[in-house]
């Protein structure tokens, strides 16, 4: 089994996840509990992603990494927009492993 | 509510493109040094369209890993794509089912982040366009790294590695100043994730879909029609 083997075995891993819902749900009237399910997904999702997650994305660094993603908090919440918020995050991570 | 268009979703790939590219160049040039030719690197990212699984499955070849166990990882790594395309479908309002199959293989975490927190309806008009720049982005960024044989110099690309986690944020803060309750979400999500991911119970792939699954379900069970 070659690497072009693998790639396939693993196309077919992280495609069939994605497929099989949208072949299931899609315009299809779901029953309340569900429909507030799918809804909240996004938020739980969101968060489940962030955290631990970012902490570690500094490699070394949690310190430093907390205060990209607080930096990028603020600028979020003041309307700053993703790419705006994204930068400053970077740009403080940046600054923080120069001193 | 109004549609979204294919230009609204252009714009909103290009953060996306953005976190992707360096990432992607780093895993070429990891790829090239275990190995891995240019065309198959390519493949991994054309194809597998996964930023961690791919990470990963260089990893377990350089470790020597069987077949089985890559894949096997892969679809518990990647497994929480499931919820996040359950949740992306049962938004979207299209006649024409045959794009389906190519929204679904665009889903990514990011896709998927600014997807749902999209105002609008969501159709392939504003989807294909948004994944196909992310996809794009991830595709090239491989090739340029194995192609170059380097990445970013190491403090720029140590400081990027916030960039994606610093998009989810930028993301969830308007919904969060919206409504309450997807600010409460998401911090018990994020709670109940690291927890878990501190107890090492579960496999790692299995601790971020319990979170999502446990604390969605007590949302739907707890919130109300007014409130949420």
């Amino acid at each position: 089994m070659g690497v072009y083997g693998l790639i396939i075995g693993m196309l077919l891993a992280t495609y069939l996840p994605r497929l099989i819902p949208f072949l299931i749900l899609s315009d299809r009237p779901l029953p309340e509990f569900w429909r507030k399910f799918l809804k909240f997904i996004p938020f739980t999702a969101l968060g489940a992603l962030i955290f631990p997650g970012s902490i570690q994305a500094v490699e070394g660094e949690p310190g430093i990494a907390l205060l990209g993603v607080l930096a990028a908090g603020i600028c979020a919440w003041f309307n700053g927009g993703i790419i705006l918020s994204v930068a400053v995050a970077v740009g403080v991570v940046g600054l923080g492993l120069c001193f | 509510m109004r549609a979204l268009s294919y230009k609204s979703g252009l714009m909103a790939g290009i953060p996306i493109f953005l976190g992707y590219f360096p990432v992607a160049m780093a895993f070429g040039l990891l790829a090239k040094t275990n190995g891995i030719t240019l065309g198959e690197a390519i493949g991994f990212s054309a194809l597998v369209f996964a930023g961690a699984s791919q990470f990963m499955a260089l990893n377990l070849i350089q470790s020597g890993a069987v077949f089985m166990e890559i894949v096997i990882a892969t679809l518990l790594l990647n497994f929480r794509h499931f919820l996040m395309s359950a949740s992306v479908a049962s938004r979207m309002e299209t006649k024409k089912k045959w794009t389906l199959p190519l929204v679904a293989f665009g889903i990514t975490d990011e896709t998927f982040a600014v997807a749902a927190t999209a105002e609008g309806k969501l159709n392939p008009r504003y989807l294909i366009p948004l994944e196909a720049t992310a996809y794009i982005g991830w595709v090239s960024g491989t090739a340029c790294g194995h192609i170059m044989g380097a990445a970013l110099p190491e403090i720029l690309q140590k400081s990027m590695g916030i960039g994606l986690y610093a998009m989810f944020v930028a993301i969830l803060l308007p919904s969060v100043r919206k409504t309450v309750w997807a600010g409460v979400l998401a911090g018990v999500a994020a709670l109940v994730h690291t927890g878990l991911a501190k107890m090492e119970v579960l496999p790692s792939g299995w601790n971020i879909i319990a979170a999502i699954v446990l604390v969605a379900g007590a949302g739907a069970w707890f919130i109300t029609e007014q409130e949420e």
